[in-house]
């Protein structure tokens, strides 16, 4: 007969055979939607361009070189070259601001609806996710229709005299970054609220209480206790940002790319698979430090209190 | 109704009042309304309530859930607003300040630590805010720390704390900025039984020790009786009796009082007499009896009688009530005898047990009760 210790190991045995068996179907969706395709994007990026698109299977290390280098067409040596540097740039920084924008907005926005009574937060939160139900595409060109030159801003200023020339919106930095703030601000309400809907307010009178006044409570008590929301729509935020296609495309015009553009540019009328390839994976890592450090800086302050 | 005070235009953080001439009432609360929602949906939560509480004094408002007890404590505290009346402290009117500008602090009934912060942090969170030195928060926080023996935990976070550590930090949060009011809210609802009496004392202790005046908010008419100087019962919004707990227990002024705190036997008398503070009162069953009136009360032809069930007396022969034992329950220390009388009314008589014998009565007894003299009252219904 077996023993009560054997019997316990093997129910664990089973236990975690069950697990690996469950999981399996995630784990295999993982593998081919996310692991593999990436395997064959690294591949890719040390790879020949071929002449029409695609690629000849050469090793080259070109592709990665020309992310921050341009090749001279007559004497083929490699130099230092900005433009793809500056699309870098504008992308973190345009995918900063919309951070920091939509952090701006959504708090406020998202301690209104905790604040309300529990019926008519369920109407605010409702309210909030409608955007959702619209293509991204769709919303965008709406965007366009209103802040283009011709369009309801503009006509409106003119209309009442404020203006004389139409204000140039369209096409610039600032229309992407209004488009993102206003796509993305929903992933940034979303979190925060869900934290701040958790947060016990007795705690809040609680500080009222010990004399601290509103700004200290908001500092000291409210965004301490809903921080992991803060930092959860941060990256909601930034990361999608970062990546950003649609919004850039149509809003920013052909001059003001972000690298989600640089990248279809490399896979379509580029021709360069391998360079569109060595960027997606620069990307990657970017997002990957973004991440990393706002990990760090989460833990990290929270291991200050303690 | 938490946000009420935040429409207040507010000040500086350290305008906390400062009383120029101590009185000799800590708090006066002056014919204050508080009336919740608009409309046909209003309710008043509090009905033009008045009373004083003397500086240094173990307060307590008593009463059952929903009697608005929470709700003035609410108001002492500045978390929410009269709707007429005045709250003075010392003289001074508060009724419009918001809680950071008031010399008052609240023990919570959930105890409301501060999740992020370490005990030493939460108790000298208040201290912080008021712009103390450092290092005389850091004197302050280790004196409320041995005050509330705490030392060894200081810096634990209060989720790793037990219940009774959560709630004596909450005693030193709320006790380290010295308010010149300690206000609780039921902090001992959420402790064990046995956690509970050490903490009874334990506060009695704090409030001699600080000479704060402490105004405690209970549904427990022991804990009541046990720890206050005075008691406010309160019901339906209003404040019934206000007393010294023996005045409270033995001369309630009212039904409700009467019946609230500890057991009583409610008789229908007709006024026989009526002497000074005396009255003499015939009973259905036809005895006379004596009665204790309250002042400036005068009694109409008819009127409650009350009895305590320690105040009685079971004989086997004939008393000033006669009736059938229904059913004998022992606790203890003493056994309740519950009789139902030959009026058809009930009747519980408390016995205090001995060792060695019985109670001397059986379900189905015939008994007589003796009322003995300054035992009954009559009531203000």
């Amino acid at each position: 007969m077996a023993s009560a210790e054997e019997v316990a190991k093997e129910a664990e045995r089973r236990d975690i055979r069950d697990r690996w068996l469950l999981s399996a179907p995630a784990l295999i969706i993982i593998f081919l939607a996310a692991t593999g395709p990436l395997l064959i994007v690294v591949i890719y990026s040390f790879l020949t361009p071929g002449p029409y698109g695609g690629v000849v299977w050469k090793f080259s290390t070109d592709g990665w070189l020309s992310v921050l280098m341009q090749r001279d067409i007559f004497d083929d040596t490699l130099a230092f070259a900005d433009a793809h540097l500056s699309i870098f740039w504008r992308s973190i920084s345009l995918s900063f601001y919309t951070t920091v924008l939509t952090l701006f907005f959504g708090f406020p926005t998202a301690y209104f609806i905790a604040t309300r009574p529990p019926k008519t937060r369920e109407v605010w939160v409702f309210l909030v996710t409608i955007p959702f139900w619209t293509n991204l595409l769709i919303r965008t060109f709406a965007m366009q229709q209103v802040i283009r030159n011709e369009g309801l801003v503009n006509t409106a200023l003119m209309a009442l005299g404020i203006i004389k020339q139409p204000l140039q919106i369209m096409n610039t930095d600032a229309a992407i970054l209004l488009g993102m703030i206003y796509v993305y601000l929903p992933l940034m309400v979303l979190p925060i609220y869900a934290s701040m809907e958790k947060l016990d307010f007795r705690l809040v009178e609680a500080g009222y209480d010990l004399y601290a006044g509103r700004w200290q409570v908001l500092r000291r008590i409210i965004f301490p206790l809903i921080k992991p929301g803060v930092i959860a729509g941060s990256i909601l935020v930034f990361i999608p940002s970062l990546g950003a296609y649609v919004i850039p495309r149509v809003l920013g015009g052909g001059k003001n790319m972000m690298l989600g553009n640089l990248i279809e540019l490399q896979f379509g009328a580029g021709r360069n698979w391998p360079l569109g390839a060595a960027i997606s994976i620069t990307l990657m890592v970017l997002v990957m430090i973004a991440l990393l450090f706002y990990v760090r800086n989460a833990s990290g302050s929270e291991g200050a209190h303690g | 109704m938490s946000g009420n005070w935040i429409r207040l235009k507010s000040g500086r953080k350290n305008g906390v009042i400062v009383p120029e001439q101590p009185g000799k009432s800590a708090i006066d609360v002056r014919g204050v309304r508080k009336v919740f929602g608009t409309g046909e949906s209003q309710v008043a939560a509090l009905d033009t309530v008045s009373v004083s509480i003397r500086e240094n004094e173990f307060f307590t408002l008593l009463g059952p859930s929903g009697c608005g007890k929470t709700t003035l404590l609410r108001l002492i505290a500045g978390f929410d607003f009269p709707s007429a009346g005045e709250i003075l402290l010392h003289g001074q009117d508060i009724a419009s300040l918001p809680p950071f500008k008031r010399p008052v602090n609240t023990v919570f009934q959930s105890y409301a630590l501060f999740p992020h912060m370490t005990v030493a942090e939460n108790i000298g969170f208040g201290l912080e805010m008021l712009g103390k030195p450092k290092a005389e928060i850091k004197a302050r926080v280790a004196e409320m720390l041995k005050l509330v023996k705490m030392e060894a935990l200081r810096g634990r976070r209060t989720s790793q704390i037990s219940g009774g550590q959560q709630q004596r930090v909450a005693l030193a949060r709320a006790l380290a900025p010295q308010p010149k009011v300690l206000l609780l809210d039921e902090p001992l609802s959420a402790l064990d039984f046995k956690l509970r009496k050490e903490m009874q004392i334990e506060l009695k202790r704090l409030q001699h020790e600080t000479g704060i005046t402490f105004i405690f908010v209970t549904h427990d008419q022991e804990e009541a009786l046990t720890m206050s100087d005075r008691i406010a019962v309160m019901s339906s919004g209003k404040i019934l009796q206000v007393g010294t707990p023996w005045d409270i227990y033995d001369k309630p002024a009212e039904r409700f009082v009467a019946d609230f705190i500890g057991e009583t036997n409610f008789l229908t008398a007709a006024i026989a007499s009526i002497g000074k503070g005396k009255v003499r009162a015939t009973l259905k069953s036809g005895a006379t009896i004596e009665a204790t009136v309250a002042e400036g009360f005068q009694p109409k032809d008819n009127a409650t009688v009350v009895v305590r069930p320690e105040h009685a007396k079971l004989t086997s022969g004939k008393g000033d009530l006669s009736g059938t034992v229904e059913n004998i329950v022992y606790f203890g220390t003493d056994t309740h005898i519950h009789v139902r009388l030959d009026s058809s009314e009930a009747f519980t008589v408390r016995q205090q047990n001995t060792r060695s014998a019985g109670c001397g009565f059986e379900r189905g007894d015939k008994v007589g009760i003796s009322i003995g003299n300054d035992a009954a009252q009559v009531l203000r219904d």
